[in-house]
């Protein structure tokens, strides 16, 4: 007991050791999502642990119990006095963490954010690995729905709220393809429905758009909640043959749907993806293969060759990946 | 009386003499058996197997950091110790944090200097203090009730001031309280420990001090005896206001923004605190001691189950254990001393 106190008043005074070169240790990475028990999160760390498997690195996951803006910094400091080498982290909020990086970093931690970025605060983090290159979202939304209805007849879409800056932009860009692509020339849009992303509100939107345009030919709703009510109204009413339903979804939200024959086809981005990629790109920057600036171009097995963009900004996927019966049982998030 | 009628045998004059004037209870129980005792075992029992737990725990650099997340919610839990002694309870001080710090944070990119925007807030917890003490000492409503109603209406006004977006671009010289240092104590952590001196002394040695115990003891006696039973009430609810207010601009210093969501649900983090630190939840008993010990022992806590990895819920289920521990073992001891 009497030596215990004197280890544990000799560890108190001590300094700051761990974290301290390791050259030949493995890299150490922690993946810290927004909050536990999220099945897309888990998705992620998947791909961290098979990424890890194959390069040797060690990884390890810790979360917060709430996905509260400050509640990851209590996480990264632990994760700094663990002296890991690597935290990638599926930030909570866009700027409230940027002191404890910075702190972070200053040990020299690597950071990196996974599946958002930081608008306003790249300078606070290292690198960013987004799901996919949003900029195709909308256009391949409309080919989608366009191929399942001979690109022709009244279309609607059913969005989150109003304001939702992702949703707008992958909208407008849905109509900007509408109208200057001579391919989707005979589709109409005829209304945009507002869901809020709440499954009720979503569903009741849906049944008004049935009911107000009898000729309507399919719906796009590019938010997880949208898509799934409005399957769900569209499976309910029995009108799959005439309104097809895509959008963005998850598999185990869709599944039922997808197996019924209710909805042919979605889109998403695959988070396993994410994790293997950050995986791969975390230890290439530590062991110095991969340079963290723009226009670095490297290989992830399974991915093919990847960018580094302005900004450190790296794209898991050019496209988004379409989810049907041939492929979602290989799916679990 | 009674016991005499059923056992005449044992009602020999000297055995009742006996039982009527107690022997007093030895000093070093007097002394050594309080709630805080146990809160100073707890936390010693703590650090050791923290220390075990993980090898990278005991550096008290890293825990005085790590303990700067909590800080702001103990300095809090000193007043509302007092508030807790006084017999009523402030549930809305957190709040009352999200707000002030969302005041200071729209007054600041309003234009007004930081200064100034601190001066908004600091009055902003003035006046939400005294709108809780109005509520409880001039309408007469119970403090839980009309505390749990501005715990709500606090935040929703912070959320239509701030919105969803978070409000930042402090200036750097008011950004990052807790990596200002004196040695290697966090000022967080000195503003912490002065607060404590300070209203430890207040409570047990001023007038005002043993009158929050004789209110929380009994209101009606208090009354009697002539205690301003009302004013003190209200200053206490002001004083809670005024200290959220500055922890959230501690908070807001922290972060280098605002968000209405700052602190949320801190208000059980809070009443925690002083629970874990052997005051009494009825009243009348409770000490500035044990909620400073008890606001290390959740640092040590938190921090160590945190380095060493231990996944959130079970983190989440020793603390409610051990809530359940130190009220058993409170009322334990204060029912034992009552007899």
């Amino acid at each position: 007991m009497l030596r215990r106190n004197l280890m544990l008043a000799a560890a108190f005074g001590a300094v700051l050791f761990a974290g301290a070169a390791q050259a030949a240790d493995p890299v150490s990475i922690v993946y810290i999502p927004k909050n536990t028990g999220n099945p897309y999160f888990d998705s992620i760390i998947k791909g961290f642990e098979d990424g890890c498997k194959k390069l040797g690195c060690e990884f390890t996951t810790v979360a917060p119990a709430s996905a509260e803006a400050t509640s990851q910094i209590p996480f990264v400091t632990a994760q700094i006095q663990r002296g890991v080498n690597v935290v990638a982290i599926s930030p909570n909020s866009p700027d409230a963490l940027n002191q404890v990086f910075d702190r972070a970093r200053a040990k020299g931690t690597l950071i990196l954010s996974v599946n958002s970025d930081m608008p306003g605060n790249e300078a606070h983090r290292d690198a960013a690995i987004l799901p996919v290159d949003f900029t195709k979202t909308g256009p391949s939304q409309v080919e989608l729905l366009g191929k399942q209805i001979g690109y022709e007849g009244e279309i609607a879409i059913l969005s989150a709220t109003t304001d939702a800056p992702d949703q707008n932009v992958w909208i407008a860009a849905m109509k900007d393809t509408l109208e200057k692509d001579p391919k989707y020339a005979k589709m109409k849009l005829v209304t945009i429905a507002y869901g809020d992303d709440d499954p009720q509100k979503s569903t009741t939107e849906t049944e008004a758009l049935l009911a107000n345009f009898p000729n309507l030919k399919g719906i796009i709703s590019p938010t997880t909640v949208g898509v799934a009510a409005a399957a769900q109204v569209v499976e309910t009413a029995k009108k799959a043959d005439q309104v097809k339903v895509v959008g963005l979804g998850t598999p185990n939200q869709m599944r039922r749907f997808i197996e019924n024959g209710t909805v042919e086809a979605f889109q998403l981005w695959s988070p396993y993806n994410q994790g293997l990629l950050a995986a791969h790109f975390a230890v290439g920057v530590k062991d110095g293969s991969i340079k963290n600036e723009a226009g670095t171009v490297f290989e992830v097995e399974g991915l093919g060759k990847v960018t580094v963009d302005k900004d450190s900004v790296i794209k898991t996927q050019a496209d988004l990946t379409t989810f049907d019966k041939a492929n979602i049982a290989d799916f679990n998030f | 009386m009674n016991s005499i009628d059923k056992n005449p045998v044992a009602a020999a004059p000297s055995t009742v003499v006996v039982r009527e004037a107690a022997a007093p209870r030895p000093r070093w129980q007097v002394l050594l058996i309080r709630p805080e005792t146990v809160t100073l075992i707890l936390l010693v029992v703590a650090t050791i197997v923290a220390s075990r737990l993980s090898p990278f725990f005991a550096d008290l650099g890293f825990i005085l950091e790590s303990s700067t997340y909590y800080i702001e919610f103990a300095i809090v839990a000193l007043v509302l110790t007092l508030v807790i002694i006084s017999g009523e309870i402030d549930l809305s001080p957190a709040a009352q944090m999200a707000l002030s710090a969302c005041l200071f944070g729209t007054a600041f990119k309003a234009g007004l200097p930081i200064p100034v925007a601190m001066g908004v807030s600091l009055l902003a917890g003035l006046v939400m203090g005294a709108f809780n003490g109005f509520l409880v000492t001039v309408l007469r409503l119970p403090s839980i009730i009309v505390t749990i109603g501005t715990l709500i209406l606090y935040r929703g006004l912070a959320q239509v001031l701030a919105g969803d977006k978070s409000i930042g671009g402090l200036p750097s010289w008011f950004v990052g309280i807790d990596y200002r240092m004196v040695g290697i104590v966090p000022v967080p952590v000195l503003v912490f420990v002065a607060a404590s001196i300070a209203l430890g002394l207040f409570l047990g040695i001023t007038i005002y001090g043993r009158q929050i115990y004789q209110i929380g003891t009994s209101e009606i006696a208090a009354i009697h005896a002539g205690i301003r039973v009302r004013r003190i009430k209200m200053g206490l609810f002001i004083a809670s206001g005024i200290t959220s207010s500055i922890a959230g601009l501690m908070v807001a210093s922290r972060l280098g923004s605002v968000r209405y969501d700052l602190a949320s649900g801190a208000e059980l983090t809070m009443v925690l605190i002083v629970m874990l630190g052997g005051t009494y939840i009825f009243g009348g008993r409770g000490s500035i001691l044990g909620t400073f010990l008890a606001a290390w022992l959740l640092v040590i806590i938190a921090t160590g189950m945190t380095v060493a990895n231990i996944a959130i819920n079970a983190q989440l289920t020793v603390m409610g254990l051990l809530l359940i521990v130190s009220i058993i073992m409170t009322n334990a001891i204060y029912a034992r001393s009552q007899r």
